[in-house]
C-alpha cells in the first residue's frame, strides 16, 4: 500500500518526508527545544488540572479583557521567535565576510529575514496593538464588553491560527524566501515553486480575517457603546487613536486580502496578474500592496501615540496639552496615510510628477506628527513628572522617534531615495520608528496597564533595567546601519565581500545582544513581579492616580467591568470624578446582562489551520473536508439563539462588597 | 454575533420593549412604493446603457463610455437610496460617513493605481502589444 | 481646553442607576463589513482597469462577451433584488409564510444568475479563453467570479435563514439577520452595476 505513489499523493499531496528539515542542525535543535518546552507546558497543565479552567475561562471566553490579554501573550511569544531570527541575522552578517560564509546558507538566511519581517509586523505588533485596544477601550468608554463579543473571540483565534500556520513552516517544509512583502515575479510560481510563499499567503489570509473583523468590532464598540455623556470630544485619547486605527484596519486590510488573493490565484490557478508574460504586471502588485502597507504603519503607531498620550498626562499629573489638536492630528494622519504609498517605490520608474506628489504628501505627514510631539512636551512642561517605568519609555520614545521621523523625511525626498532605497539606511529608519515608536509604546503600555489587568504592579527595577538595555541596545544596533546605508550597503545580504565594513556589523550585533538582554529583563520582570505580587498588590484599582475611566473600577476589573454604567462630564472623567468627591455606589445592584462563552471561535480557527495546511501542501481531501466543516460549524453556530445570561444581583453585590472591604483596608 | 437577546422571556420588562422598538424604525425599511420606484428607475437605467451599446447609438466612443459611467453612477445612487435605504440619519449618520470615507478610499486606490501604473508603463517596459508596436 | 460648566452647589450624577440601554450595533457593524468588502471589489476593479487591456495577442472583449446573456443575467439580479424587497415588506407585516415565499423566489433568481454565469464561464474556457490565457482574462474571471462567489454565499445564507425563520418564526434575531442579508444582497447588486457597466459594456465599446 505504501508503495502506491498515487495513493500517497492523494493522502499527503506534495508533503513528503523530504519536507521535514532533519538535515538542518539549527532547526533540529530548535525543534527539540520547542518539543521539550511544549511537552513540559502540556504536562504542567495536565498536572495542575488546568485544562478545564483553560477551556472554560480563557479559550472560550468572550470577555474583552481576557481576549486582550491573550492577544498580548501571543504577541510576546511571537516576539521571542521574531527576535531569535533577528539575532541569527545579526550573527550571520557579523561573521560572513570574505572567505567566511557564515553559518546560514542563502536559502536559510532568506527564509529568516522574511520570517522576521512577517512575524514582527503581523504577529507581534498587530496582536500587541489589538490586545491593548481590546483590553483598554471598553474600560475607557465605560462599557461592559465590545459590540460583538463572539466575533472578538473568533478574531483572536483566527489571528492565532495565522501565527500557528507561519510557525508550522519552521518544521514542515520551508518559509518564503522573498522578503516580507513577497514581491512577484520572485514570489510567483515560476521562480518560487515550493511551499514557502504558500505558507506566507495562507498564514496572512487567515490572520487577516481576524484583524478585519476585530477592526469592525472595535469601531462599532466605540461608536455605539460609550458611556452616557462621553461625546466624541470627551473620549480619552487612546480611544481616539484606537478608533482611527480601526478605521484604517477596516479600510486597508481588505486591500491586502485582495492583493494576496490575486497572487494566490497566480500561484494556484495560473492566472497572469503579476507574471512576466501574457500581459501580467508585477509592478501592479507592488502598487497594491503598498496601498495597504503604508496605512499599516499608522495602524501600528497610532495606538502607541495614544498610549504615550495617556502615560504622559498621568505621570505629569496634568491634563493632556492640546487635546483637540491631538485629535485632529490623529485624524489628519489617518487620511494622509492613504496618500503616500508610492514613496516605497520611488525608484520603480514613475515620472517626476508622480514622485514629486508622493514625496510632498509624505513630508506633510510630519506636520501633524510634530504637533503631537509638541503636545507631549508641553504636557510635561511644568508638570509634576514621576519617572515610573511607563514614563521612561515615553521619554525614550520621544528622543528616538524624532530621529526616526527625520530620517524618514530624508527618505521622502525622491532624489535622496534613489541613493538610499533598499539600503541599510532604510532598514535603520523603519526600525527606528517601529522600535522607537511602536514597541516602546507597547512596553510603556504593558507597564502602565499591567496592574489594571492583574491587580499588581510590575517590578520597577527590572523594568528600568529592561528599558535601558532596550534603549542603548537599539542605538548600538541601528546607528551603524545608518552609516552602512549611507555607504551604500544594501539590505538582505547573506554575505559581504568588503572586510572594511565588518566592524559596523559587529557593533550592530553587539546592539542586538543588548536588546536581547532587554527582552530577558522584561521576562525576568514578569516573573519577579509574579513572585513578589503580594508586595506589589494594588488594592485601589488606581495605582498611578489615573485620569480615565479604566482606573475607576477594581484591579483586575470584575467580569462586568462596571457595576453601574458611569456618566461622563469631562474628558479626564475619572480625574474629574475624584476631584468632585465621587463616592462609589454601595447598594442597589441589578442583574447584569452578559454574553455567554462559546467554543465556536477556537473550533473554526482549528479548522482554518487544517484548511490552510491542506491548501499549502495540495492535500485536496483535507481542503474539502475542512471547508465543509467550517461552513457547517459556522451555520450551526447561528442556530444557537441563547447567547447571553444575567449575572444575578446577589453576585454583583458580593463582588462589590469584596472591593469595599479591600478599599477599607487601604485607608 | 451580538449581545442582544433574541428571546428573553424571563426579562420582559420595560427596557426590553424599548429595545424591540428602537431598531425597527431606525434602520428604515422602505415601502412597497419606494421599492417599486427604485426597481423601475433601475430597470430604465440598466436598459439605456445596454441599448447604447447593442444598438450602436453613438459614433463617438468617448460619448458612449462617459454616458455608461454616468448612468452607472446614477443607478448606484438609486440602489443606495431605494434598496439600501441610505440616508443621512441612519445610525446617527455613521453609515453615510462610512460610505463617504469608503468612496474616498476607493477613489484614491482606483485613480492612484491608474495614475501610478500609467506612469510606470510609459517609463518602463512596454507591457502590451500596442505599446510594443510603438517601440522605436 | 474649556472647563465644562456645572452647578457646583449640587454634585453631578456619576453613574446610571438604571441599566444603560445600548442600541444594537449590528446594522452599523454589518455596514462596516460591507464597506470593507467594497474595498476588495475596488482592488479587483483597479486591477481590471490596469491590466484589462493586456490581451497578450489573445481574445478581447469584442470576441468573447455576449451582451444578451449579460442582459438576462442583470435582469435576474434586479428581479431578485425587488423580490427581496417584497420579502422585507412581508417581514414588516409579520407575515411568515409570505416572507418565506418571497425569500424562496429571491433564491431562485439568484440561482439562475449563478447558473448563467457558470454557463458563460464554461463556454469561455471551452473556447480557450480561460483565466490563464491573458492578464485581461485573469482579471475578468477574478472580478466576475468573486461577485459570483458572493452571490453563492448569499444563497447559502438565504437558505439558512429560511430554515431559521420557518423554525423559530420572525423573532427579533431573525429580523435582524434578514435585514443584514438584505443589505448584503442589495450591495451585490450595486457591485454588479459596476461589473456590467465597466467590464461588459465599456469593454465592448472598446
Amino acid at each position: 500500500m505504501f508503495s502506491n505513489p498515487d495513493l500517497l499523493k492523494f493522502i499527503f499531496g506534495r508533503l513528503t518526508l523530504e519536507a521535514i528539515p532533519y538535515h538542518e542542525p539549527i532547526l533540529i535543535i530548535t525543534f527539540i527545544g520547542v518539543a521539550i518546552g511544549g511537552l513540559a507546558l502540556l504536562g504542567a497543565i495536565t498536572y495542575f488540572k488546568f485544562w478545564g479552567p483553560l477551556w472554560r475561562d480563557w479559550i472560550t471566553s468572550v470577555d474583552h479583557k481576557k481576549i486582550g490579554i491573550m492577544y498580548i501573550i501571543l504577541a510576546i511569544i511571537m516576539l521571542l521567535r521574531g527576535f531569535s531570527d533577528a539575532l541569527l541575522m545579526r550573527a550571520q552578517q557579523a561573521i560572513a565576510f570574505g572567505d567566511n560564509e557564515g553559518f546560514l546558507p542563502p536559502h536559510h538566511y532568506d527564509q529568516i529575514f522574511t520570517a522576521h519581517g512577517v512575524i514582527m509586523i503581523f504577529f507581534v505588533a498587530m496582536p500587541f496593538v489589538t490586545g491593548f485596544m481590546n483590553f483598554v477601550v471598553p474600560l475607557q468608554i465605560g462599557a461592559r464588553d465590545v459590540s460583538f463579543p463572539f466575533l472578538n473571540n473568533f478574531s483572536f483565534w483566527m489571528t492565532t491560527a495565522g501565527a500557528i500556520i507561519i510557525m508550522l513552516s519552521l518544521f514542515i517544509g520551508e518559509f518564503a524566501r522573498t522578503g516580507w512583502l513577497a514581491y512577484p515575479p520572485l514570489s510567483g510560481a515560476a521562480y518560487t515553486p515550493g511551499v514557502g510563499v504558500d505558507y506566507y499567503l495562507w498564514g496572512l489570509q487567515v490572520a487577516g480575517v481576524g484583524t478585519t473583523l476585530s477592526g469592525i468590532n472595535l469601531i462599532a464598540t466605540i461608536v455605539k457603546m460609550r458611556a452616557p455623556g462621553m461625546t466624541f470630544m470627551k473620549m480619552p485619547i487612546f480611544t481616539w487613536t484606537s478608533l482611527c486605527t480601526n478605521i484604517l484596519i477596516v479600510a486597508t486590510f481588505p486591500i491586502l486580502t485582495a492583493t494576496l488573493a490575486l497572487l494566490t490565484l497566480d500561484r494556484y490557478v495560473g492566472t497572469n496578474f503579476f507574471t512576466n508574460d501574457l500581459g501580467g504586471n508585477p509592478m501592479m502588485y507592488v502598487n497594491l500592496i503598498w496601498i495597504w502597507g503604508h496605512p499599516e504603519v499608522y495602524i501600528l503607531v497610532l495606538p502607541a501615540f495614544g498610549i504615550f498620550s495617556e502615560v504622559v498626562a498621568t505621570f505629569s499629573g496634568k491634563r493632556l496639552f492640546g487635546y483637540a489638536s491631538m485629535v485632529y492630528a490623529t485624524c489628519v494622519i489617518m487620511i494622509l496615510s492613504y496618500l503616500v504609498w508610492l514613496h516605497h517605490f520611488f525608484t520603480m520608474g514613475s515620472g517626476a510628477s508622480v514622485n514629486a506628489f508622493f514625496g510632498i504628501t509624505t513630508m506633510i505627514i510630519s506636520i501633524p506628527t510634530g504637533a503631537k510631539m509638541f503636545n507631549w512636551l508641553f504636557t510635561m512642561y511644568r508638570g509634576r513628572i514621576t519617572y515610573d517605568v511607563p514614563m521612561l519609555w515615553t521619554v525614550g520614545f520621544m528622543v528616538t522617534f524624532v530621529i526616526g521621523g527625520m530620517t524618514g523625511v530624508m527618505l521622502a525626498v525622491p532624489p535622496a531615495d534613489f541613493v538610499l532605497h533598499n539600503s541599510l539606511f532604510l532598514i535603520a529608519h523603519f526600525h527606528n520608528v517601529i522600535i522607537g515608536g511602536v514597541l516602546f509604546g507597547l512596553l510603556a503600555g504593558v507597564n502602565y496597564w499591567f496592574p489594571k489587568a492583574f491587580g499588581f504592579k510590575l517590578d520597577a527595577f527590572w523594568g528600568k533595567l529592561s528599558f535601558w538595555f532596550w534603549l542603548i541596545g537599539f542605538y548600538v544596533a541601528f546607528m551603524p546601519l545608518y552609516v552602512l546605508g549611507l555607504m551604500g550597503v544594501t539590505r538582505r545580504l547573506q554575505h559581504i565581500e568588503d572586510p572594511s565594513l565588518q566592524i559596523w556589523f559587529v557593533i550592530a550585533a553587539i546592539g542586538a545582544v543588548l536588546i536581547a538582554c532587554g527582552i530577558a529583563c522584561f521576562i525576568i520582570q514578569l516573573v519577579v513581579s509574579f513572585i513578589r505580587r503580594e508586595e506589589l498588590r494594588d488594592a485601589t484599582g488606581d495605582p498611578w492616580n489615573g485620569r480615565t475611566l479604566e482606573w475607576s473600577t477594581s484591579s483586575p476589573p470584575p467580569d462586568y467591568n462596571f457595576a453601574f454604567t458611569p456618566v461622563v462630564h469631562d474628558h479626564d472623567s475619572w480625574y474629574d470624578m475624584k476631584n468632585r468627591g465621587y463616592s462609589r455606589p454601595l447598594q442597589g445592584f441589578k442583574p447584569i446582562h452578559m454574553p455567554k462563552n462559546t467554543g465556536t471561535g477556537a473550533i473554526l480557527s482549528g479548522l482554518s489551520i487544517a484548511l490552510a495546511f491542506g491548501l499549502i501542501w495540495y492535500i485536496w481531501w483535507m481542503v474539502a473536508v475542512s471547508f465543509v466543516a467550517i461552513l457547517a460549524v459556522a451555520i450551526g453556530h447561528t442556530f444557537n439563539y441563547k447567547r447571553d445570561f444575567y449575572i444575578p444581583a446577589a453576585d454583583v453585590s458580593a463582588e462589590e462588597e469584596r472591593r469595599t472591604e479591600l478599599l477599607a483596608k487601604q485607608v | 454575533m451580538t449581545t442582544q437577546t433574541p428571546v428573553a422571556p424571563v426579562h420582559e420588562d420595560a427596557h426590553q420593549a424599548h429595545h424591540g422598538h428602537s431598531h425597527g424604525h431606525e434602520a428604515g425599511h422602505g415601502t412597497f412604493k419606494s421599492y417599486m420606484t427604485g426597481f423601475v428607475l433601475s430597470v430604465i437605467l440598466t436598459a439605456i446603457p445596454f441599448w447604447l451599446v447593442m444598438g450602436d447609438v453613438f459614433e463617438s466612443k468617448i460619448m458612449t463610455v462617459s454616458l455608461i459611467m454616468f448612468l452607472g453612477a446614477i443607478q448606484i445612487v438609486v440602489h443606495m437610496v431605494y434598496f439600501l435605504h441610505m440616508n443621512t440619519r441612519s445610525e446617527g449618520g455613521w453609515t453615510i460617513m462610512a460610505l463617504i470615507f469608503t468612496i474616498v478610499i476607493v477613489f484614491i486606490a482606483l485613480s492612484g493605481s491608474l495614475w501610478v501604473m500609467h506612469h510606470l508603463n510609459t517609463n518602463m517596459m512596454p507591457m502590451s502589444p500596442e505599446m510594443m508596436k510603438n517601440m522605436p | 481646553m474649556s472647563q465644562p460648566t456645572f452647578d457646583t452647589s449640587e454634585q453631578p450624577q456619576f453613574f446610571l442607576e438604571e441599566d444603560h440601554h445600548i442600541e444594537s450595533s449590528t446594522n452599523l457593524g454589518f455596514w462596516l463589513y460591507l464597506m470593507s468588502d467594497c474595498l476588495i471589489f475596488a482592488i479587483l476593479f483597479a486591477t481590471y482597469a490596469v491590466v484589462g487591456r493586456n490581451y497578450a495577442a489573445g481574445p478581447s472583449p469584442a470576441d468573447l462577451f455576449e451582451l444578451p446573456l449579460v442582459a438576462v443575467n442583470t435582469a435576474m439580479l434586479l428581479l431578485s433584488s425587488i423580490t427581496y424587497g417584497f420579502a422585507m415588506l412581508q417581514m414588516e407585516r409579520n407575515a411568515k409564510a409570505e416572507t418565506l415565499f418571497w425569500l424562496g423566489i429571491t433564491g431562485v433568481f439568484g440561482a439562475i444568475f449563478i447558473g448563467l454565469e457558470l454557463y458563460e464561464f464554461i463556454n469561455l474556457i471551452h473556447e480557450g479563453a480561460g483565466p490563464t490565457r491573458s492578464a485581461f482574462l485573469s482579471a475578468f474571471f477574478t472580478l466576475v467570479g468573486t461577485h459570483g462567489l458572493h452571490v453563492t454565499f448569499g444563497i447559502i445564507w438565504l437558505i439558512t435563514l429560511m430554515v431559521q425563520v420557518s423554525m423559530y418564526g420572525l423573532v427579533e434575531a431573525n429580523r435582524r439577520r434578514l435585514m443584514c442579508l438584505s443589505m448584503f444582497w442589495h450591495f451585490l447588486d450595486v457591485v454588479w452595476i459596476g461589473v456590467f457597466s465597466f467590464v461588459y459594456l465599456i469593454g465592448l465599446v472598446g
